[in-house]
């Protein structure tokens, strides 16, 4: 189905942002200013941007340790993230989750994840209270191909199948689980889609660096759980263009991949080159939207550096609603 | 005599007792670091560098890489250590108990109970705890109170190489389940580890200061804390017992009770939360046992009752301080 020009540019922003977002991090990170473990998501954009463009505020997704990208495509604010991450009392956590933490209900964004396999059964409660409350509605467990060796990953799909719970379950294979290769670790060789078929699922496969790829077949699935099938599981070939974690040596990679995927993998460049060739967009059109995109992100860091800091009392507050 | 860091003392010593009984097998996470890829096995070892070159020399069947799956890390440690092997199991951080418990608390801890004293399970647990990283609340616990809770379990918590190599090597020879932890914050920290094949007992607790006036009881990274303020008060003409406990299940009793009698004065100083904890285990032991020697009530020094924040402002305040060690001294001493 044909885009309009402004979903076009919307996605494309939502993409520019989570890269640039990333990239810059990547730079501070170097500086010592950024306490803490940081997991960037750049190279998998389109996952993120080509699932959640086809949700509202009332659906819920729950991502991972690598949850910046997930967190900016269902509309968390960009500058109050990035002072999260700079530990600010502004941040969308105040300071006390960081990076690993980010979550914003208000959003549907029910928290990035420090624990591998830890969101998917929490999707499938939010899925089942979307169930109960009967409007279509549905929730979305981001996992990657190691938390599909979770127990809690396993349990959960089955427990939304029987169930019926309307829960997606979006697989990003992006090859690696920390420093071992999927082919090691994930028996169905190389597939995860296979697995979530066999707990009963109707699964999916999609390219998961090309935003049009994961946006078609997530109407596909969309559609279907919205229309009360149960749950449907979606796995998306992807790529992970830093390390693991900021300062990974990454000496698992081959000869020259790094260089490959940003050439031939880049989901922005795919991206651009398909709606420039299809005369949907002008290169020009996307260069503004770059440009905007860097001025949010400077503006983000700039609010970041200078936004106030929590102080010792802090530690105290939000432990319970009261006690 | 050799200096090396605790983290290579972990190192060594998993590499000697794997040598010396081909029973010892080791799995976890990322341990060999490469599997699959085209960097090939041991592309780069474990995150904490605590199984490097393991692999090469021991093999698949010993060295056992694992997909991200804590309870079947311990489960399988169970079933091994059930079946004749002795299992060292790593958890990358201590945090993914959590993921594990049922196996560590219902399974590890209970067989010999529940079987009637007819198996045995020797199973070491070790994991990498601690904050100090600004790692957040789900990579930065203390867990060692949570899991001495727990009969059936060791727990033990080394704060220098040398007692890495004597605990470990314990560790590895006991016939019941231990824990292990391992501070983040120790990894790089250098020490001189005795030659020869040495072991330390568990329930010996180090004295690693001496003095009249003061208990202090420790372990893990807080036993650096404790001697540096220790020695700063020495100067002052203040003199306090710094009490390693190394394990503290079992607990040496005797050591803590011994030195209270002399100082009168308790304080426990440790990275858990507070509630029902090591900290308020040891209050309620001397309360017990050696009331009629408290010249003033006993002073615990820990994390609030609160998740382990992110931002530097709040971990700092969160956690112990050396400041925070120094001040409680004063208070005891300035009790009446
Ligand atoms: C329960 C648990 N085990 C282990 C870890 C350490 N860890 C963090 S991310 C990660 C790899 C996750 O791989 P994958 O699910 O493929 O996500 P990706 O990092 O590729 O986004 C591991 C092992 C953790 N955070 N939680
Ligand atoms: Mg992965």
């Amino acid at each position: 189905m044909q885009l309009s020009r402004d979903a076009l540019l919307r996605a494309y922003r939502q993409m520019k942002v989570i890269r640039e977002f990333e990239e810059r991090l990547h730079t501070e990170i170097m500086t010592g200013e950024i306490a803490g473990f940081t997991h960037l998501y750049c190279g998998q954009e389109a996952v993120a941007v080509g699932v959640c463009e086809h949700l509202d505020s009332v659906d819920k997704i729950i991502s991972t340790h690598r949850g910046h990208g997930h967190c900016i495509a269902k509309g968390c604010d960009v500058p109050t993230m990035m002072k999260e991450i700079w530990g600010s009392s502004e941040g969308t956590c105040k300071g006390k989750g960081g990076s690993m933490h980010i979550a914003d209900l208000d959003h549907g964004m029910l928290g990035a994840n420090g624990i591998v396999g830890g969101g998917a059964p929490i999707a499938v409660g939010a899925a089942m209270a979307a169930k109960i409350d009967g409007k279509g509605k549905v929730s979305i467990a981001f996992s990657g191909d190691g938390a599909c060796n979770q127990g809690t990953t396993f349990e959960a799909m089955n427990m939304a199948v029987v169930t019926k719970a309307p829960c997606i379950f979006v697989f990003e294979n992006n090859h690696y689980s920390e420093h071992t290769g999927v082919d090691y670790a994930v028996g169905t060789n190389l597939d995860i889609a296979s697995r979530a078929e066999a707990f009963g699922m109707k699964v999916w496969r999609g390219n998961g660096v090309d935003f049009f790829s994961v946006h078609e077949t997530m109407r596909e699935v969309l559609e279907y759980v919205r229309a009360g099938n149960g749950p449907a599981a979606v796995e998306f070939d992807t790529e992970r263009f830093f390390g693991h974690f900021e300062g990974d040596p990454q000496r698992y990679r081959g000869e020259g991949e790094l260089d490959r995927i940003r050439d031939e993998r880049d989901c922005l460049k795919i991206f651009r080159e398909k709606v420039t060739q299809a005369k949907l967009l002008e290169g020009a059109d996307l260069d503004a939207v770059d440009a905007d995109v860097m001025s949010l992100i400077e503006a983000s860091v700039e609010g970041a550096r200078a936004a106030p800091r929590p102080t010792a009392e802090d530690v105290l507050t939000d432990v319970y609603i009261s006690y | 005599m050799a200096n090396m860091m605790y983290r290579e003392a972990v190192l060594r010593t998993i590499f000697e007792e794997m040598e010396r009984d081909e029973n010892v097998v080791m799995l976890g996470e990322d341990i060999v670091g490469g599997m699959g890829t085209a960097g090939g096995p041991e592309a780069i070892g474990g995150i904490w560098s605590t199984s490097t070159g393991l692999f090469g020399k021991f093999g698949a069947n010993r060295v056992i890489d694992t997909p991200i799956s804590e309870s079947a890390i311990i489960g399988a440690a169970n079933g091994l250590a059930l079946s004749g092997k002795r299992p060292i199991a790593e958890l990358m951080f201590a945090d993914f108990i959590g993921v594990s418990l049922d196996q560590i608390w219902n399974q590890m801890g209970k067989f010999r109970y529940m079987f009637g004293g007819k198996s045995k399970c020797p199973a070491v647990v070790r994991m990498a705890y601690g904050a100090g990283f600004n790692a957040a609340p789900q990579h930065s616990q203390s867990v060692h109170s949570l899991l001495t809770s727990m009969p059936g379990l060791k727990v033990v918590i080394p704060s220098t190489p040398a007692d890495v190599v004597g605990l470990l090597r314990t560790a590895i020879r006991d016939d019941d389940p231990v824990m292990f932890l391992e501070h983040k914050a120790l990894y790089a920290t250098k020490g001189e580890v005795p030659d020869g094949d040495y072991t330390i007992p568990f329930g010996h607790a180090r004295l690693t200061r001496a003095g009249q006036d003061v208990t202090i009881v420790t372990c893990g990274l807080m036993v650096g804390f404790c001697e540096r303020v220790a020695d700063k008060l020495a100067k002052e003409g203040i003199g306090c017992d710094v009490i390693d406990l190394r394990t503290t299940s079992p607990l040496d009793e005797e050591a803590i009770l011994d030195s209270v009698e002399v100082t009168g004065r308790l304080i426990v100083v440790d990275e858990s939360t507070p509630r029902c904890s090591i900290a308020t285990d040891i209050v309620a032991l001397v309360a017990e046992k050696a009331y009629s020697s408290l010249k003033a009530p006993s002073v615990m020094v820990t994390p609030p009752h609160t998740p382990v924040p992110f931002a530097r402002e709040l971990e700092s305040a969160y956690l112990p301080s050396t400041d925070k060690i120094e001040a409680a001294v004063r208070k005891i001493l300035a009790w009446r």
